[in-house]
């Protein structure tokens, strides 16, 4: 059985160790955007695999088989994102130059960001730790759950995980 | 007298499940649901379901009961549906079930085979003013909410951090109901962690260790006093705090509901793991008594997935017991009790098989 650690079972939020566990290595995300699975409960769960269409999501032996991701073979296009019932998956990019980078979120609340809106950024533990500005909202599977691009500095793509519209 | 050959009791997954095998069979289905609309549980679910994508996971509660009532229309000529009805007797002489339409239409039905699908029902918690209105169960919540469309309150106390608790927890906050804090007696969240990190990076706090203690308020909650218990579950008082909400909600556990399977004389055996009494069958859900059967969260707390399979497992074996069958149907049972079996394996599942263990017997 995997290791959690009494942080995350407590209260909800991943430990220091459980963030590195799941984040990119530098070499990855220099690259283009990826998908960053959070999700390290064995769950009777699957449909991360199924929603992939470059199969970088590998197939469940088992269906409480942990998620493993192929980074090589994820182009970072949201589908899996928009499919996740735990809202666990979120795409990093932190590929272009210079401090900025995009992060890509599910997100199933009113009012929805616009393009172009600052929105505050949350982490992990819903404080509030920035400004952000939404560069695109959409809804790949039309089905309520949206993916929000948004603007971070390169150095908070793993902590921010969640925005908020305030209006 | 109504009759039929096979009668399913509940419209949740796992009677709609039944009746739809049973009528693939061939056999005559009546289905008595007691709700206005068919689908259970589901049509309040507006979360994207777990399981596997086979049994349509990552699709929203409200979409899986959309599929299973279009297969039910597909299948009209064999399946009559009888909504607002409620089954309220199994009489074990002649196995006559009473139901009631609404308030003063009543009927008998006689059927060859009866699949018991009624679901649970909701605990309840004690602690004083527990009577006052804004204390809801959290199944009563997600009605309002998702079924009508009124909102319970402005300010919530979630007691319970199972998956319950956490789902209705997101379902507030995407009603734009503040959820104030869960709190949850176990040392640990009980339910799936992807569910509790999708309300703390809302910014609802969790406090494990912690119970309600009372609640305040004249003619409704006005307040209540939450507290944190130490390893031999006594509340610490000096930790006692009082919470500004008008609404209290409990997710504390559900209970099988097995009255018409006491009436029927099923054997019954309390095992805590599946939620309480429970009735003893085979691994086709067959009871002690031939003719009956059950399927879902009437046989042990679990989920829609498993609820699902349950139900067509003893659809098919009802049907085939009265001669029916399509080709292919006995790879459909070998092939829907190994999906329940792989998704029964996982850590997570250790209580629900410990459980079963004690249940599922041979006859
Ligand atoms: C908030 C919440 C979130 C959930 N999330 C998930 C999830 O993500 N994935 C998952 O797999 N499962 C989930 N579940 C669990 C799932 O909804 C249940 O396990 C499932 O609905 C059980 O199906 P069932 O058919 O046994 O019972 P139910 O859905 O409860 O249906 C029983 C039906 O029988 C009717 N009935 C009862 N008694 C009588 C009677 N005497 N006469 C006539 N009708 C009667 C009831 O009104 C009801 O319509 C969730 C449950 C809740 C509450
Ligand atoms: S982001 Fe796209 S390519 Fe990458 S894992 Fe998800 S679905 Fe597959
Ligand atoms: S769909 Fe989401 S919650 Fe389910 S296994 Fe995949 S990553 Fe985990």
């Amino acid at each position: 059985m995997v290791k959690l650690s009494e942080h995350l079972r407590r209260t909800g939020v991943f430990s220091m160790e459980e963030v590195n566990r799941v984040m990119p290595p530098p070499e990855v995300l220099k690259k283009g955007p990826v998908a960053v699975v959070e999700c390290i409960q064995e769950i009777p769960c699957d449909p991360c695999h199924a929603s992939c269409p470059f199969g970088a999501i590998k197939e469940f032996k088992d269906i409480n088989d942990l998620p493993e991701i192929d980074w090589e073979k994820c182009t970072g296009c949201t589908l899996c994102v928009a499919k996740c019932p735990g809202l666990a998956i979120f795409v990093v990019d932190a590929s272009c130059d210079g401090d900025d980078a995009l992060l890509k979120l599910p997100y199933e609340f009113y009012p929805v960001p616009e393009k172009g809106e600052e929105v505050e950024l949350l982490n992990r533990a819903g404080e509030v730790v920035g400004k952000g500005e939404v560069r695109s909202v959409i809804e790949p599977h039309k089905d309520g759950t949206k993916v929000v691009t948004v603007h971070v500095p390169k150095d908070m793509i793993a902590d921010v995980r969640h925005v908020r519209v305030v209006r | 007298m109504r009759k039929t050959e096979v009668l399913v009791v509940g419209g949740g997954p796992a009677g709609l499940s039944a009746a739809i095998a049973a009528a693939s069979m061939g056999a005559k289905v009546l289905l008595v649901d007691d709700g206005l609309k068919l689908g259970g549980q589901l049509v309040k679910q507006t979360h994207k379901f777990f399981g596997s994508h086979r049994q349509s996971a990552g699709v929203r509660g409200i979409k899986i009961a959309g599929m299973l009532l279009s297969d039910i229309e597909k299948l009209k000529d064999k399946i009559e549906v009888v909504s607002n009805t409620t089954a309220t007797g199994y009489y074990q002489d002649d196995g006559v079930v009473t139901a009631m339409t609404g308030e003063d239409v009543y009927m008998k039905i006689k059927s060859e085979r009866v699949i018991i699908a009624t679901g649970a029902s909701e605990r309840m918690l004690t602690f004083p003013n527990n009577d006052l209105p804004g204390v809801y169960g959290a199944g009563a919540v997600q009605t309002l909410m998702n079924v009508y469309g009124i909102v319970p309150g402005d300010r919530v106390l979630m007691v319970g951090a199972g998956n319950i608790g956490l789902i209705v927890s997101y379902q507030l906050m995407q009603a734009n109901v503040e959820v104030a804090t869960v709190v949850e007696a176990m040392p640990y969240i009980g339910g799936y962690l992807v569910h509790a990190s999708k309300i703390r990076r809302l910014g609802v706090p969790i406090y494990t260790s912690h119970t309600i203690l009372e609640v305040y308020g004249k003619d409704a909650v006005e307040a209540a006093a939450i507290v944190k218990l130490d390893s031999k579950w006594q509340p610490i008082p000096s930790t006692k705090r009082i919470l500004n909400v008008d609404t209290v909600c409990l997710s504390v556990g559900l209970s099988p509901l097995i009255e018409l399977l006491w009436q029927a004389g099923c054997k019954m055996k309390y095992v805590p793991q599946l939620g309480g009494n429970v009735v003893l069958r085979d691994k086709y859900m067959r009871t002690s008594r031939r003719d009956i059967f059950v399927a879902g969260d009437v046989a042990g707390i679990e989920e829609a997935t498993s609820a699902m399979l349950e139900g067509k497992l003893a659809g098919l074996i009802a049907a085939s017991d009265l001669g029916y069958a399509y080709d292919g149907w006995e790879a459909d049972r070998e092939d829907t009790l190994s999906s329940l079996e792989e998704l029964r394996r996982g850590p997570l599942s250790e209580k629900i098989r410990s459980g079963l263990k004690e249940v599922v017997v041979e006859w």
